[in-house]
């Protein structure tokens, strides 16, 4: 496979561009597998990705319904951040933003990773006081973060309205500088050709329509592939498919779970020259935008906060999202929508994920990343990676299992309850 | 979407509020089993299909309603009165 490099552009330029071979194989399942990765979404290309180059477990499949990277790992909006209080959060988004800084060297693949820096709006002088405590909080855990007046806001975000007689004037805000975007198709890409590269087999088109039980053990999944029926047998199985976990996790008999799924809508505009350089998010609603490096504000705001698996919100959001966007930036009135779309979310019962062992012996379950899953997505790979080749969870997710709500240990970043249309 | 609220009648549905899974039942307080009241709390069956919800009309009576919803299509195809208000619904109808 060829190596990427400046070198290769220029040769391969010299050539035509005609040498250019594609970034992973289109394999061929085999009868069995060590691990079955199900979900070839970020954090399923992640975990093969992990499971081959940390842990030295090659023979793996990743086994996706559709084509790759065409669930939520295209859907997001891009952020990657994490300015957290509660520890486990911190401690395990921190992991991940150690990975996102040195991604696009270890896959030789470049995900345009951005730390343009994440730009929390305050309203109130309450409200400064929170984000003053969350800096602290984050400092504490060795991530940096930055309180800002008014004034420092403005210079940073000269597009912002900060009047004093607007409807929630800005009067500061939490800036976290090392968060910002990366390219959020090619860190599936990427994943895909670094797994495919150490020999996972990524299976495209390969719904997983039930599972192989053994004595009540998973033993590997029933496929559909081009309208054939094929069993793969597998010693693990790994479930990692985002907004499809209710469903097929009910497959493998698990009919309920701490999750519910609920439709999360994106917008993004025409393209403008450069005006927002952070990831700015509006404090008095919900709402977080960047802009694109093609020039359009890519944005969004809460879910539609019924349960639905329509890839399709409904209007209210729009016009919550729209509002908010224009309070914050008023010249951005005039602007038109390229597109909007719907994504699923698996919404957890107190807002964070599940990356565990089981509920079912030889099964694992990667799952309830609610709408904060892109940001996650290389330290989701690493601990589920860690998690199947050990057979028990890494430090950094130990937190994460469903045991957790039994035990009355939830991690309520939100203090919401469990109540998942309001994470 | 729209809500035909039983008392008010047929509204937009930003006038409700979402209340969750109408089929999670409290189990007695006596039942000591920490898994029962575990799987009130935070177990959902989260169907993609027909879904019963409850909604409180907030911006309108103020009365729960149950809401059976296809959460593949969004549509409703059922609103029920609930609570002690129903009865005197039912008995109004007659």
């Amino acid at each position: 496979m060829t190596r990427y490099s400046a070198f290769s552009i220029l040769t391969n330029a010299l050539r035509g561009n005609r040498d250019w071979t594609p970034a992973w194989r289109k394999a061929e399942p085999k009868a069995g597998y060590d691990v079955i990765i199900v979900g070839g979404g970020g954090h399923g290309l992640a975990t093969a990705y992990y499971l081959a180059s940390v842990h030295g477990v090659t023979n793996v499949a990743v086994v996706e319904k559709g084509y790759l990277g065409s669930g939520n790992i295209g859907r997001n909006t891009t952020i990657v951040r994490s300015n957290y209080r509660l520890p486990a959060n911190s401690d395990f988004y921190e992991k991940s933003m150690q990975l996102w800084r040195g991604l696009s060297h270890e896959l030789n693949y470049n995900v345009m990773f951005s730390p343009r820096g994440v730009l929390n709006l305050a309203h109130t002088p309450g409200q400064m006081d929170t984000y003053a405590e969350r800096g602290n909080q984050m400092r504490l855990n060795g991530i940096g973060a930055e309180l800002l007046d008014r004034d420092q806001v403005a210079r940073l975000n000269p597009g912002l309205d900060v009047n004093g007689s607007a409807r929630f004037p800005v009067v500061g805000g939490l800036l976290q500088p090392e968060a910002g975007n990366a390219r959020h198709d090619a860190v599936a890409w990427g994943y895909a050709r670094g797994a495919d590269k150490l020999g996972v087999d990524i299976l495209e088109n390969t719904e997983v329509t039930g599972f192989l039980k053994e004595g009540g053990k998973i033993v590997g999944v029933q496929t559909r592939r081009n309208g054939e029926q094929a069993d793969i047998r597998a010693q693990k199985v790994g479930v990692a498919v985002a907004g499809s976990t209710g469903r097929v996790m009910k497959l493998a008999g698990v009919d309920r779970l701490p999750i519910e799924s609920t439709v999360l809508q994106a917008f993004v505009s025409e393209s403008i020259k450069p005006i927002i350089p952070t990831v700015t998010t509006f404090g008095a609603g919900h709402l977080y935008v960047s802009q694109s490096d093609k020039g359009g504000l890519v944005f969004g705001g809460n879910i539609d906060y019924y349960n639905s698996y329509a890839s399709r919100g409904n209007l209210p959001v729009w016009e919550e999202v729209t509002s908010e966007l224009v309070a914050m930036f008023p010249n951005f009135a005039r602007l038109r929508l390229l597109r909007s779309w719907g994504g699923i979310m698996d919404m957890s019962m107190d807002g964070s994920p599940i990356i565990t062992t089981g509920p079912v012996d030889g099964m694992f379950l990667n799952a309830g990343w609610c709408y904060g899953g892109f940001k996650a997505t290389p330290a989701s790979g690493w601990c589920f990676a860690h998690t199947i080749a050990q057979d028990k969870p890494h430090d950094l997710n130990a937190a994460f299992t469903l045991d957790r709500f039994k035990d009355g240990r939830p991690i309520d970043e939100l203090g919401a309850g469990p109540t998942p249309w309001y994470h | 979407m729209r809500i035909t609220c039983p008392w008010c009648g047929e509204r937009d549905h930003q006038e409700f509020t979402y209340r969750g899974d109408a089929a999670a039942k409290r189990p007695a307080m006596s039942d000591e089993s920490i898994e029962a009241h575990q799987a009130y709390v935070y177990d959902r069956e989260n169907p993609d299909g027909a879904h019963r919800e409850l909604w409180n009309h907030t911006g309108g009576c103020r009365k729960h309603l149950v809401v059976t919803r296809n959460t593949l299509t969004h549509q409703i195809t059922l609103c029920e009165p609930i609570g002690p208000w129903a009865k005197r619904l039912k008995a109004a109808a007659k």
